[in-house]
């Protein structure tokens, strides 16, 4: 057998064997996504009551003058919560992640604003690591399946930094949104000082009653308000999550046809490579034959 | 009469909704009983409160909740809780073994938070599940 053959066949096993694990990893993703998905349905109702609370309560209070709400005149820091996966075999979910991030960082700075980043998920740990940037926070290990006592970590942390004297003025958060197995896209959003999401619709039961509060509206409004970002957190970690497996999908997909595609390329070769070496043993035999038959009759 | 549509919820998903009668929370204020025509109004729950809600023939429903919310508005009634557990839920036996080993924890040192804590949660799974504590 020839050399070209046998460095043909051992190409088309390696490449078959890698087919099979991205096609493993993206049945698993499949799986995965309809689970994460599960988990942000799960978590939208908790969301639309705690922002229907804030809404009642900022909407009742005149002035509202919480510390986390108030916007400083001039911002001189922020902090920017960056969600990356843990895991790569993910396409380009944390480059597109990470270039957001960058051009808003620029933008930030260009205002005259010194950015801390706040680094959810090993991927972009790693990224900021590499490039000796100093980090405000950084959380690992749960960017598949993020818990709410997660959400609460960073949360925490953002809060105190914010709530500090020197810390941070405000906050912003990169991360990605799931809005279809076919669609993630990557969306900056400023939590901090806070911006309550109001429903564009009309309540459908007229303006907003008149809350009474237990113990008082800003008792109220300093549980409610931290409890507000968490969930604003944990939303955006569980969308994350979502959008990962999506991507991890996606990536495993291709890199399986382009497999497949490889080892139909390969075998044609090899066939060929077969083919023309059976001709070519033919073709000598023949040639010996007729070499020794032409000797025979010359003796004659 | 007209009836409470109640909602409880966590983070991580919807725990029970259905109508009520009555619903009965602790807030850091004391007890606060809801009933059908309540005024607005919106109330800090305490950690470890026992969550009570009456339903005509049924039996109550109970569940333990730590920390979050009630709203009360139009009849509806949305109890957010950071974590919150049926009574029906509770594993009863592994709630007693956390209570214990909580309360061996607060006679070790009278200052240890965490296990105050432990000990109001587990006190209210266990209440919630029925059993006298």
């Amino acid at each position: 057998m020839g050399a070209q053959l046998r460095l043909l066949r051992r190409r088309i096993k390696s490449v078959k064997s890698t087919a099979k694990i991205t096609r493993a990893q993206e049945l698993i993703a499949s799986s995965r996504i309809v689970k994460a998905q599960q988990r942000m349905t799960a978590a939208v109702p908790y969301e639309r009551e705690i922002t229907r609370a804030v809404t009642g309560v900022v909407s009742n209070t005149s002035s509202v003058d919480h510390p986390l709400t108030v916007a400083k005149e001039n911002p001189a820091r922020a902090g920017v919560l960056i969600i990356t996966s843990d895991s790569g075999f993910c396409g380009g979910f944390n480059a597109n992640l990470l270039r957001e991030a960058e051009a808003l960082r620029g933008l930030l700075e260009s205002r005259g604003i010194q950015v801390t980043p706040f680094v959810s998920g090993r991927k972009g740990v790693g990224w900021h690591a590499f490039r000796h940037r100093e980090m405000g926070g950084q959380w690992v290990g749960f960017s598949r399946r993020p818990s709410y006592d997660d959400a609460k970590d960073i949360a925490d942390a953002l809060i105190e930094s914010f709530k500090a004297e020197d810390g941070i003025d405000e906050i912003h958060i990169v991360s990605t949104e799931f809005v279809s197995m076919l669609t993630q896209n990557v969306v900056v959003k400023r939590i901090l000082p806070l911006e309550v999401v109001e429903t564009t619709e009309a309540p459908k039961d007229g303006p907003l009653p008149y809350f009474e509060f237990e113990p008082s509206a800003g008792a109220v409004l300093d549980s409610l308000l931290p409890r507000y970002v968490e969930s604003r957190i944990f939303t955006a970690l569980l969308q994350s999550a979502a959008s990962e497996e999506a991507a991890r999908r996606r990536a495993m997909k291709s890199a399986t046809d382009n497999a497949n595609e490889l080892i139909r390329v390969f075998t044609q070769k090899m066939n060929q490579v077969r083919q023309a070496e059976i001709t070519q043993e033919i073709s000598e035999i023949v040639g010996g034959a007729n070499a020794l038959a032409d000797a025979a009759s010359g003796k004659e | 009469m007209a009836k409470l549509q109640v909602g409880v919820v966590s983070p991580e998903r919807e725990i029970w909704s259905g109508e009520a009668d009555m619903v009965i929370a602790k807030t850091v204020e004391g007890e606060i009983g809801i009933m059908p025509n309540h005024a607005p109004v919106i109330g800090v729950l305490v950690e470890g409160g026992v969550l009570r809600v009456k339903r005509g023939g049924d039996n109550d429903l109970v569940a333990a909740v730590h920390g979050g919310f009630i709203s009360v508005a139009a009849n509806e009634v949305s109890i957010l809780a950071e974590a919150a557990e049926l009574g029906s839920e509770v594993d009863v036996a592994a709630a007693k073994d956390a209570l214990q080993r909580a309360q061996a924890a607060i006679e070790a040192s009278q200052d240890d938070a965490d296990a105050q804590l432990e000990a109001k949660r587990n006190t209210a799974r266990l209440r919630a599940a029925g059993e006298e504590v």
